[in-house]
């Protein structure tokens, strides 16, 4: 397409980008490295389209701000590092359980606490699994270029609208702050979904009843004439908070069962040089350029190794792993972390193939040649 | 132009280089290549060691981060003996005459031109060292062409500097000539 405008483009600019594209009226956050550049572009875009930007106290208000704005009806979205992502956990619960629309974009920086603030980690992943109390749906997606970012973030919002649901944008330092060509596609390119309203007027609606054949309830927004009761607190079908083990029993395997009934929906991946592969290297996000820099210079010396990319890194692909640790010898799971993604591939490939773990954290990126060498010392 | 070239721009916060390292990578992106640019800093924003690499490349990046460059940049001292090893072997070091560069090495190529006294004294603006390094790195490496570059240069300053913009960037390509 000629008209496609191309940029060069950071990855914190193309989240905003996609954002906006998605339909994002409201963006509330507390502005940290390094997904400082989110906040300060929406700042600047949301006003000139009518939507709101605000600047909150804390972390977790800018979290409460955007569930409150989503309930009122408008797409929104909030953005983090590590030591911010930590304290809207939360309320991030709350959105699951109230089954919320809204997007959190964490641009993970090299922690634990605030660590080396300015320096790329993949050290989120298990906290965007497990960071709230409870059993919750997660949804997480991790994007290795600006192009993907901005196409990432239109899939947030569309998964967060379509399945009711927290949906998390896990960045890395490295993607969101690098900058690279984009080509920007037309709007009517991009596939939009919105969510299901009740019919106006309708007497019988009820704030957490599914209807038939449909996934999630119908969302009414605040003001549009429909009276209804939030909660975090275990509810029944009008909303209202309830101590029945029966009630409660229903609506978290419900909710559960959102993600879990529709993971081939959600879950997104890339093989590259897979189909004859004998060692696959299994990344995500920033590193997984790493990998097929990697996978390519190994190829060129005859090795039989290719590249397993999980874009959706929550949901696990649990199924496509499962079905790779029947044909191939050996996993090797780099990332900047000292060892998460790889405790998921070792639950999944169940001792069918040997996990190796490439692990780092001391807020630098692994190297395509340090891929290299573990591929090579593991053969 | 190589397949792959990979700059990097070294100095201290404050000096522009990540502005330049943007502008570097439109311009190649501007010529339909490939570019990526990245940056490492401190906490401080001003001082410090700040370095912005920029990969322009005819095929599709993959690793984003440049590891031996084929250029260096340093515009202090600190920043040459930092990165000066990361230079790889034959490749050039373009140092600010404020800097002393180790004669002995000659693993690399050296070009070495006042800078920032150039912007500070004969422009009188040492806010445009950023631009002068731009022309000087245009000239000896051609990794850009000089419209593409200046197109890029008056894209990305304040309105109202364009001029000393495009004189900074033609004392670049003056000093580069007369030194080689």
């Amino acid at each position: 397409m000629s008209d496609r405008k191309v940029k060069l483009m950071q990855g914190n600019e193309a989240c905003v980008e996609g954002a906006l594209a998605a339909g994002m009226k409201f963006y509330a956050g507390y502005p940290i490295t390094p997904s400082t550049e989110v906040a300060e572009l929406c700042a600047q875009k949301l006003p000139l389209i009518g939507g709101k930007f605000i600047q909150m106290e804390d972390e977790i208000a800018g979290m409460a701000a955007i569930i409150g704005s989503s309930l009122a009806g408008l797409k929104s979205m909030t953005a983090t590092s590590g030591p911010g992502f930590s304290l809207k956990q939360e309320n991030i619960g709350y959105a699951a359980l109230a089954e919320v629309p809204c997007v959190i974009v964490d641009v993970q920086r090299a922690g634990p606490s605030t660590g080396l603030p300015t320096a790329p980690s993949q050290g989120d992943i298990m906290q965007a699994k497990w960071g709230t109390h409870g059993d919750h749906p997660v949804i997480a997606l991790s994007p290795s270029s600006v192009k993907e970012t901005f196409d990432l973030t239109v899939k947030c919002f569309n998964l967060a609208e379509k399945y009711r649901t927290p949906v998390l944008l896990m960045l890395d330092e490295v993607v969101g702050h690098m900058r690279e060509k984009i080509e920007i596609p037309n709007p009517d390119e991009i596939e939009i979904y919105n969510r299901i309203k009740p019919q106006e007027g309708d007497d019988s609606y009820k704030a957490y009843r599914v209807e038939e054949k449909e996934i999630v309830p119908r969302m009414a927004a605040f003001g549009e004439g429909f009276h209804f009761h939030v909660t975090g607190l275990m509810h029944d079908e009008f909303g209202f908070p309830t101590n029945d083990t029966d009630t409660s029993d229903k609506l978290i395997r419900r909710i559960m069962a959102k993600v879990s009934d529709n993971v081939d929906d959600i879950v997104i991946y890339e093989e590259k040089y897979m189909a004859d592969a004998e060692y696959v290297v299994l990344a995500y996000g920033g590193t997984a350029r790493s990998a097929i820099s990697a996978v390519k210079k190994a190829r060129e010396m005859g090795i039989k190794v290719g590249l397993f990319r999980a874009v959706t890194i929550w949901p696990f692909p649990e199924k496509q792993i499962r079905e790779l640790a029947g044909k191939v010898k050996k996993f090797i799971v780099p990332e900047m972390n000292l060892g998460q993604y790889v405790l998921e591939v070792e639950r999944v490939v169940a001792g069918r193939a040997e996990v190796i773990s490439l692990g780092k954290a001391n807020g630098e990126v692994i190297t395509p040649d340090e891929i290299l060498s573990k591929i090579k010392e593991v053969l | 132009m190589d397949n792959r070239i990979e700059i990097r721009l070294s100095g201290s916060g404050g000096q522009g280089l990540i502005l330049g390292g943007i502008i570097l990578a439109e311009a190649a992106i501007n010529e339909g290549n490939n570019a990526i640019q990245s940056q490492s800093y401190g906490p401080e924003a001003r001082g410090g060691a700040s370095k912005a690499e920029v990969i322009i490349s005819r095929e599709e990046i993959d690793f984003p981060k440049v590891d031996k460059a084929d250029l260096l940049l340093a515009m202090t001292e600190v920043a040459y003996k930092k990165y000066i090893k990361s230079l790889k072997e034959g490749g050039i070091l373009i140092a600010d005459s404020s800097i002393n560069v180790d004669a002995e090495d000659k693993a690399y190529k050296v070009l070495q031109v006042p800078i920032i006294a150039t912007a500070a004294e004969k422009l009188g603006k040492a806010m445009v060292a950023n631009i002068i390094a731009l022309g000087v790195i245009q000239q000896v490496t051609e990794v850009v062409n000089k419209e593409s570059l200046e197109a890029a240069v008056l894209n990305r300053v304040p309105r109202g500097t364009e001029e000393l913009n495009k004189t900074a960037l033609s004392e670049g390509y003056m000093l580069a000539s007369s030194t080689f």
